[in-house]
């Protein structure tokens, strides 16, 4: 992968908007061919301005990005062709059926041909399962229907890179694992997937790297594992004698000793044998409930990095 | 749904640039399928009908109105002119403001407009099938209102010899070619209008704000026009010349008056087509 184009490249991408407010702030981000791209951040971290740039709707106040080492401009077709995009949830002509919204937004792209248009039509309302809905109005879709129109529309051409912004939005457990699968599997032909979400798990399951936001700038970027390395596992002991139990903790090396309750944990750095700790607390006679080692999860690692949780940044 | 078991059905190169004219089938085809623009449609449709109705019934009390209304009960033809003479103040830049003013707002307030420009459709492509989409609802309400009008007009009273406005009489046939023009030049008249209609469909992402615009902007007009102290700018306005089409009821034909309508209708179009231009081409498109 190295060498070659990057599929989304951005220098100094920035974006003020009329009010002042910077949402997005000297933003460089690369993400390499053929990966899965998780792109993090809490609500108003600005998110969907760098993805609206990325897809040319606005235009940046600085820097510029680039799709395929092509220059993305404003009102400019580009390499758009080669994109597939859910921006922002789905949205349809309400008095048209599924295969007639599907068929406009096909007569949109120029360089679509219209000989092919029926069966790629079809093809793509097969891949999002939407296939005995097609006659319908899209009025009368559920919400998670209109996601799988809004991912069919993503999949009318064979496209070498999809972004996708929170595309199992208002699916059910059975359909959220079934987009999944479909973005992996569409990852394994080789397209690249740049998926913004804010369900962490996903970005876990599905993504091999990772980039996070924070008040519209990068706060980090790398793969999801290395992520994770940044952040300690912690030993947890559950105990009806806590006070004891951190005792003995910080007798045995134990650093950052934190007692919540029933639950004491520490940083488990390498000098710490669990099997010794454990036998150290039997035989201090702390009464062990539960005992182990906790890796960190993306969540936590998110947490760390931006420094609050999914309210709305300022 | 499926793990794409199936084939990709065969692909064409996808270099390969079809014209373009697809996205404006299909948005002609959209246009004319939807329910609203049904509905505008046949409410233009039963404006005629209703007048021929009445002219038929409150002749039979002896009563009669003036002007081409007056005439209806002579020639049913001349329901047609009657009845674009009663729908092109009012009903007609009604309709055209709604499909005008909705052309890229309501896109926009839909979210359909940053699909279709993610698709890619380009942005001057698509005001451009917009544009012209308009030209065509002009065309098709303004012919909506002269068939019906044709129609009743023949069903309820006379044909025959066609007395002008000059005084001279044609037969039926050369009659029904200057209802066509007629038709054409009502249609035309609409333009300016319609382009309007579309640049401040560029600047709003509430059609209703911008259908209100362009219907409201059509109601000022008729009253700037009537107020004596503005005659200055009064040549300037795009309802200036609407009944000039009646002056292809005289023979000769008085041309004056009709190419002065074009020409205030061509000045709209350039100036505010451009204007849209401008304005899309450049706006953040954040809907």
């Amino acid at each position: 992968m190295t060498g070659e184009t990057p599929a989304i490249a951005t220098s100094g991408l920035s974006k003020r908007y009329r009010g002042g407010q910077l949402a997005v702030d000297g933003l460089d981000l690369r993400v390499p061919q053929g990966s899965v791209f998780g792109f993090l951040g809490p609500n108003g971290s600005g998110k969907t301005t760098t993805i609206r740039m990325l897809l040319g709707l606005i235009s940046p106040s600085a820097g510029g990005s680039e799709l395929f080492g092509e220059p993305v401009d404003a009102g400019h077709v580009g390499t758009l062709t080669r994109v597939g995009a859910l921006i922002e949830g789905p949205a349809h002509y309400p008095y048209l059926s599924g295969r007639a919204n599907l068929a406009r937004y096909d007569a949109a792209d120029r360089t679509a041909d219209p000989r092919t248009r029926a069966a790629r039509i079809e093809h793509a309302l097969e891949q999002v399962g939407l296939s005995n809905a097609a006659e319908k109005k899209a009025k009368a879709y559920s919400l998670g229907m209109k996601q799988r129109l809004g991912l069919a529309c993503a999949l009318l051409q064979p496209r070498d890179l999809l972004i996708l912004d929170e595309p199992t939005n208002g699916l059910d457990p059975q359909g959220m694992r079934e987009i999944r699968g479909l973005i992996t599997s569409l990852a394994s032909q080789g397209t690249t997937i740049f998926l913004s979400s804010h369900l962490l798990d996903e970005i876990e399951q599905v993504c091999t790297d990772v980039a996070i936001m924070s008040r519209g700038r990068l706060v980090s970027e790398g793969t999801v594992a290395g992520l994770r390395e940044g952040l300690k596992a912690r030993l947890v002991v559950t105990t009806p004698d806590p006070a004891e139990a951190a005792t003995v903790l910080k007798e045995q090396g134990g650093q950052d000793v934190r007692a919540e309750g029933r639950r004491v944990d520490c940083d488990a750095h390498e000098d710490l044998a669990p099997d010794a700790v454990c036998a150290a607390l039997v035989g201090a006679g702390v009464r062990v409930l539960s005992f182990g080692v906790e890796r960190p999860s993306l969540e936590d690692a998110f947490v760390a990095l931006t420094g609050e949780g999914f309210d709305v940044a300022e | 749904m499926s793990q794409s078991s199936v084939a990709l059905p065969a692909l064409r190169p996808r270099a390969r640039r079809t014209l373009g004219g697809s996205l404006l089938v299909n948005e002609l085809v959209t246009m004319f399928r939807r329910n609203r623009n049904l509905a505008l449609l046949a409410a233009l449709a039963l404006i005629p009908v209703a007048l021929g109705v009445a002219i038929k019934l409150s002749t039979h009390r002896g009563r009669n109105g003036g002007g081409f209304i007056a005439e209806v009960s002579n020639n049913g033809l001349f329901l047609v002119f009657a009845a674009l003479s009663l729908t092109l103040p009012i009903f007609l830049p009604m309709a055209l403001g709604v499909v005008s003013g909705d052309a890229i707002s309501g896109e926009a307030a839909q979210g359909t407009l940053r699909y279709l420009l993610v698709a890619p459709a380009g942005r001057v492509r698509l005001l451009a099938v917009k544009g012209f989409s308009l030209v065509v609802f002009s065309l098709v309400s303004t012919a909506v209102v002269s068939a019906a009008a044709l129609l009743t007009g023949l069903a309820l009273f006379p044909g025959g010899q066609v007395t002008l406005l000059s005084g001279d009489s044609i037969g039926m046939g050369a009659a029904l070619v200057k209802a066509v023009w007629i038709t054409l030049l009502v249609a035309a008249s609409l333009l300016g209008l319609a382009a309007l209609g579309l640049f401040v469909s560029t600047l709003t992402d509430t059609p209703i704000a911008a259908m209100a615009v362009a219907t409201g902007l059509t109601i000022a007009a008729g009253i700037m026009q009537a107020i004596p102290q503005l005659s200055a700018i009064q040549p300037w306005l795009y309802t200036y010349q609407w009944s000039s089409y009646a002056d292809l009821l005289r023979d000769p034909v008085y041309l004056s008056n009709i190419e002065h309508n074009l020409l205030i209708q061509l000045g709209y179009v350039v100036v505010f087509a451009s204007a849209a231009w401008a304005r899309l081409t450049t706006r953040d498109v954040t809907s």
